[in-house]
């Protein structure tokens, strides 16, 4: 049994009750904190499945400690479908008509952006939990946008980092051809030749997202014989390209550095065809013994009777953070909650992590390992967690990439 | 009155190298109906499709009143002064009786292209006219989707009679029809070709229809036109008897 | 060299993946003439099912492994037979297209189905026993999997030619796909024909499904992944020639693996590309043929359209004075869904407008509305236009893109003509989505606000109903104009319009500009409403979207997108919020629901009732 259905059912179910039951206004003062969250649930049911989850269980430790400022706190889940143009008039919908005092979520770049101009505009404060682009916090960042997971420049410098340990001369790359995987790209290029101003890139590959011709790419790369390969693909296309590099040859006597393919999303359905040997970031969930994450595994265990993947992490550390600011602000006031946001402490899973002032990205990070097979399964082995602190660019670089008004 | 409405000049076209017309000549004068008969697949509607522009001919000519117009669209014959009825009935069916009418007469006019006045209030006496003179102005609210079909021929009739033509191609006006519908139709046709002066070709596959009102018959038998003339010389010519009871069929063809 | 050879082999190996989906699709529309959108999901399923099936039996044996996938395709092909006799059977008298709407329906219940039956994790296949390994051709690996799909598409085109030539079922299905009507009065049981094409066909996209088993991941994107391309396949093979598909998989296949070579960045609407080539050049695709004259003049016969009554005029002012006075009654968020409807609908209408009356059917409406949105955002973007001129930039933008589209567009019929717009859809979403220095690519464009004096929602609410409604009543008095009028004999009859002088093509290219320029207006208004603009805005979905919109209200009346899109986004809305989980079945089944109770769209059969209470001879066919 990979995920269970029931209990995410049954949590839904009386997350919409609670909705459906008390008119709006009643609950607007006084009664819970509300926040809206809105995601991708239909187009991306494999990570925000377990996302949700992880949200819950936050949701329950906290209100069952009776809340914060005194208050129980209530989420009001909304499925965007993928689309852009549907979040925002959820979020119209979410901060109008059910009276909700923050918003938070997003899986899709584009919708975070979508949900983040909404924010803004609006003058509402919005938690991003997902959303890797850098654009979110900062080309396009503004005051009432914070993000929580590491960005794409993050992930992409953490693999740097070992890239360029590597005697490997020329690389090839291959991403899904949209803007997180065109920017993943890009950042490899310009931060690995910084590192290694001697490494060449002899081939790329982009094909379309969820519509990868494994063979014909992985034949493509083939015949460029770089010694290394930098993937972004993930999801059915990695699976796809994974397969037929296998069957192919590709990997072998390469090096392949790869962007969340340790995430067990898409580590486990690779099962024993799992890449041995790829330097990955991800998640390692069963090996991680640190007491933050031991206390979220075991309370995670007790009520899904599932192990959670990346997603739980990221949707359980989004509503701590912001029960942690919502305690620090010591109100729902949007104004005071983003000062207290600026500069917020709290404690994930992974550990202690603290929103940025400077461009309000937090610095939880991943885990970076190599990829190995076990009992039939893909595992992270010799797996070290990178602070998201320490791969951000420096402060005077981050000033220059970002609005002056944000 | 100087010269024919319509000149055929050694019309030819050929599918996929079956000669379906092949070399066919005639004319029609004004006020006078010609019916251009022969067995199935003797290559009269494709003789109808040459000449209204339907299709373009491999060779030879087509003049109206003494003009070339082989090559050019239907809606440039059309504008030149040549109605035309089909073989199919075909109507707009989402329009009333009266709207079909309409249509051609906003095409006439040139109206088409205007998007903002109603065309239900255009040119409604007209219309009411022309209905009245092929016995339709009863049923001029009726969807054309729903009639008979002998009502259709009629209405077809009115609407080719909405440019005021000069010439007349009918392809089969009364098939489909009761006996008595047939002779009724062909008696207005006669009647309105030569009140106005209109040349009428027309195609037929009851004889009785054909030697009752035509003036002059052309037999066109695999592409080629074997007989021309009167009622009587056609009856009375061997090849085309020939060719009727090779046929196997009474004299009648499709 | 190698590479050539190799990359070949990829191509061809592709190919037969994509000709088994297609052939199937290809099938069922030569004969039942159904646009049938489930066939993805057919697809999805056969993975599914036999992924299930070859678990459960073992894969290490060939028994277990073949067994599963022969079993899996029958079982779609079950799945199929059963929609046929239940739900499309019941509706292949309804409008053309209405079809399209139900099989959406199928579409929506079998993604929360399959949901629900496998969960959300992608699965990973087994290999195929004796297959598992690879061969060398010149030092290179290929997949003997991969050589085995290779000899299976042209086995597969053998034995449908074989079956389609050889037997009496085969020579009456090739009969009904020239001629339905020809068949009915052969005193064939045309029911059993329809039920045992769609049987095979669904068996065809089970089986297509099963076999991707070793080679691809079996997840809950594979419906709508292959759709689209399937289509592409059939039309650029020509509808109901499964030879022509074969041909036209193997050069999508074969461009594909080229194309990667030289451009990787073309993957994303190459096919579409193709697509449009083949069309401009064979308007009737590789190996289609062109109906004759006679079948075109025997096309469905449609209702008469007249002018509302009094009684629905009133109906009109009465719905449009409580539009006026909702704002009073409803909160902010009502006001903001309303105003979503009030445009939708206007994108309905333009859809409608040369899709009813003229019978243009486009896939691709979305580009107009989109490129509206997006010349909205340009203009205050680059331009740093005021909300004035952008609103008048976007019509302009999509008036542009429906003069150069329209032109190649009206010069084809039917669903050929459907499917290059959608080819020009994508290719302007691509445009979107690739030129990111302009557009900002997926991510978009932000910060498309209104003017401070349209900013409030009641205001902007106002705005759009304003312009929407005089814009919906111009399309309206523009039905029922002189060109109306003509475009509507265009459609009615080809052959006639030309006979009494009327410039079809022009006419319907004049519709097609009109339509585009309404719906750029809608996606200016969008733009605003949204604040931001994406290439979402023209994706298929939201062509879907406005399709379903027009078919739902009744594709042959006036009132029925108006209906529509009120009733479809509503019902969405609703569902979603309501809902949460498994909002798709239900919406799904919703549709399948309607379909079945209205055959002729909402209006249409609420007419169609209405007209029989009152008077039998005339109004029965009256559709206003």
């Amino acid at each position: 049994m990979t995920l269970d259905r029931r209990n995410f059912l049954a949590g839904s179910a009386a997350a919409t009750a609670a909705a459906v039951a008390a008119p709006a206004v009643l609950r607007a003062q006084g009664g819970a904190i509300r926040i809206g969250e809105i995601n991708s649930y239909t187009a991306q049911p494999a990570f925000l499945i377990p996302y949700r989850n992880g949200w819950t269980l936050a949701l329950e430790q906290i209100n069952a400690k009776g809340g914060v400022l005194g208050r129980k706190i209530e989420t009001i889940h909304r499925d965007d479908g993928g689309k852009p143009e549907d979040s925002v008039r959820h979020a119209g919908e979410l901060v109008n008509a059910e009276k909700v005092d923050l918003l938070a979520g997003g899986f899709l770049s584009n919708v975070g952006l979508a949900i983040s101009d909404f924010a803004n505009q609006n003058k509402r404060l919005y938690v991003a939990s997902e959303p890797l682009t850098d654009a979110l916090v900062w080309a396009r960042g503004n005051r009432y946008t914070f993000r929580l997971r590491p960005s794409t420049y993050m992930q992409v410098a953490m693999l740097v980092e070992e890239a360029a340990k590597l005697q490997t001369k020329t690389w090839a790359c291959v991403a899904p051809n949209y803007e997180y995987g065109q920017s993943c790209v890009k950042w490899f290029k310009e931060l690995l030749t910084k590192a290694k101003p001697d490494v060449s890139f002899v081939a790329e590959q982009f094909p379309a997202l969820g519509k990868i011709d494994a063979g014909a790419t992985v034949q493509a790369l083939e015949a460029a014989k770089p010694q290394g390969i930098f993937n972004v693909t993930f999801a059915g296309d990695l699976i796809n390209f994974v397969r037929q590099g296998n069957t192919r040859g590709l990997f072998e006597g390469r090096e392949v550095v790869s962007v969340l393919t340790g995430e067990p999303e898409y580590l486990d359905p690779l099962g024993a065809e799992a890449p041995k040997g790829w330097i990955v970031t991800g998640y390692p969930h069963s090996d991680i013994k640190t007491p933050e994450h031991t206390a979220f595994y075991d309370a995670y265990k007790a009520k899904f009777n599932d192990y959670p993947r990346l997603g739980s992490v990221v949707g359980f550390d989004t509503m701590n953070s912001i029960a942690a600011a919502l305690a620090k602000a010591g109100t729902t006031d949007n104004e005071k909650l983003i000062a207290a946001m600026r500069g917020l402490k709290f404690t994930s899973a992974f550990g202690p992590v603290e929103y940025r002032a400077i461009d309000h990205q937090s610095t939880l990070g991943a885990y970076v390992g190599r990829l190995d097979v076990k009992d039939g399964k893909g595992v992270m082995t010799g797996w070290s967690y990178r602070d998201g602190a320490k791969y951000l660019p420096s402060d005077d670089v981050v000033r220059t990439l970002r609005p002056a008004t944000a | 009155m100087s010269g024919p409405v319509l000149e055929a000049r050694g019309l030819a076209k050929a599918f996929g190298g079956v000669k379906a017309v092949d070399g066919v000549s005639f004319t029609v004068e004004a006020g006078r109906l010609l019916a251009l008969i022969g067995p199935n697949g003797a290559g009269k509607t494709t003789c109808f499709n040459l000449l209204n522009g339907q299709l373009q001919p491999d060779a030879g000519s087509v003049f109206l009143g003494g003009r070339n117009i082989t090559g050019l669209a239907p809606r440039m014959v059309w504008a030149l002064g040549v109605g035309r009825t089909f073989q199919i009935t075909a109507t707009f069916s989402s329009m009333t009786v009266r709207e079909n009418v309409q249509m051609a007469l906003l095409s006439h006019h040139g109206k088409v292209w205007n998007l903002f006045s109603r065309a239900r209030e255009a040119f409604v006496a007209k219309a009411d006219a022309l209905l009245e003179q092929v016995g339709m102005a009863a049923q001029a609210e009726r969807a054309c989707g729903i009639l008979a079909y002998g009502d259709l021929k009629r209405v077809e009739l009115a609407v080719a009679l909405a440019n005021a033509p000069k010439l007349l191609l009918m392809d089969e006006p009364t098939a489909g029809m009761s006996p008595s519908e047939r002779i009724a139709l062909m008696e207005l046709t006669a009647r309105i070709a030569r009140e106005r002066g209109i040349a009428v070709l027309f195609t037929e596959h009851d004889m009785d229809v054909v030697f009752a009102h035509a003036d002059r018959i052309i037999v066109l038998d695999r592409g080629r036109l074997i007989a021309d003339g009167s009622a009587e010389a056609v009856r009375a010519n061997p090849d085309v008897q020939a060719v009727y009871l090779g046929s196997g069929s009474t004299f009648g063809g499709r | 060299m190698d590479l050539i050879l190799i990359q070949t082999l990829n191509g061809l190996a592709s190919a037969s993946s994509l000709f088994l989906v297609a052939s199937g699709l290809s099938i069922i529309f030569g004969v039942t003439r159904v646009v049938n959108f489930a066939h993805g999901s057919f697809y999805m399923l056969g993975a599914y099912i036999a992924w299930s099936l070859v678990s459960r039996f073992g894969s290490a044996s060939a028994l277990g492994f073949w067994g599963g996938v022969l079993l899996a395709a029958l079982l779609v092909g079950l799945v199929g037979l059963l929609i046929e006799i239940a739900l499309l059977r019941r509706i292949y008298q309804a409008p053309e297209l209405f079809q399209l709407l139900a099989t959406f329906g199928v579409v929506l219940m079998v993604q929360d189905v399959a949901l629900a039956s496998w969960g959300p994790q992608d699965l990973l296949g087994p290999r195929a026993p004796g297959l598992r390994s690879f061969v060398s051709i010149f030092g290179n690996r290929f997949p003997t999997y991969e050589l085995f799909l290779i000899v299976l598409g042209p086995i597969v085109l053998g034995a449908l030619w074989l079956l389609f030539n050889k037997t009496r079922w085969g020579t009456l299905v090739r009969a009904a796909t020239l001629d339905r009507e020809m068949v009915g009065a052969l005193g064939v049981n045309q029911r059993l024909l329809f039920t045992s094409v769609f049987f095979l066909g669904s068996c065809l996209a089970g089986l297509g499904g099963a076999l991707q088993l070793p080679r691809e991941a079996v997840n809950l994107h594979m419906d709508l992944s292959i759709i689209a391309e399937a289509f592409v396949v059939v039309v650029v093979g020509g509808l109901g020639s499964v030879t022509g598909a074969y041909l036209a998989a193997v050069l999508i296949g074969v461009m594909h693996a080229f194309g990667i070579l030289i451009f990787p960045k073309i993957t994303l609407v190459l096919v579409f590309l193709i697509m449009a080539v083949v069309l401009i050049v064979r308007p009737h695709g590789l190996m289609g043929r062109k109906p004759s004259l006679v079948q075109q003049g025997a096309t469905m016969r449609e209702p008469l359209l007249s002018p509302a009554t009094r009684e629905i005029k009133l109906l009109g002012a009465a719905a449009l004075a409580v539009l006026a006075i909702a704002p009073l009654l409803l909160g902010n968020y009502g006001v903001s869904l309303l105003t979503e409807l009030v445009i939708l609908t206007l994108f309905a209408a333009s859809l409608h407008f040369m899709m009813g009356p003229g019978g243009l059917a486009s896939f691709g409406h979305a580009a107009y509305f989109g490129l509206g949105a997006y010349g909205a955002a340009l203009a205050a973007k680059w331009l740093a236009a005021p909300m004035a001129a952008g609103l008048l930039f976007a019509p302009f933008l999509a008036g542009l893109a429906g003069v150069v589209f329209g032109w190649f567009c009206v010069r084809l019929s039917g669903v050929y003509l459907a499917m290059l717009t959608l080819a020009f859809a994508q290719i302007a979403w691509s445009v979107a989505f690739q030129w990111v220095e302009l557009t900002g690519g997926d991510n978009g464009i932000l910060g498309v606000w209104p003017a401070p004096w349209a900013a409030g929602k009641t205001t902007y609410y106002y705005l759009a109903l304003v312009l929407c409604t005089a814009l919906v009543l111009a399309l309206r008095v523009a039905i029922f104009s002189p060109f109306g009028y003509a475009l509507r004999a265009g459609r009615d009859s080809p052959v006639r319009a030309e006979a009494i002088g009327l410039n079809v093509t022009r006419i319907n290219w004049l519709a097609f500009i009109i339509a585009a320029i309404a719906a750029g207006i809608a996606g200016g208004l969008y733009a605003y409403f949204k604040g931001s603009v994406f290439p979402t805005y023209m994706a298929i979905s939201k062509s879907v979207d406005a399709l379903l919109m027009v078919l739902l209200g009744g594709v042959q009346t006036v009132s029925g997108p108006i209906v529509g899109a009120f009733a479809f986004a509503w019902l969405q809305d609703w569902l979603v919020r309501g809902i949460a989980e498994y909002w798709r079945l239900v919406l799904g089944s919703a549709i399948v629901v309607l379909v079945l109770a209205f055959p002729q769209g909402l209006v249409g059969t609420a007419l169609r009732w209405r007209g029989r209470s009152q008077d039998d001879d005339v109004p029965a066919e009256a559709v206003r």
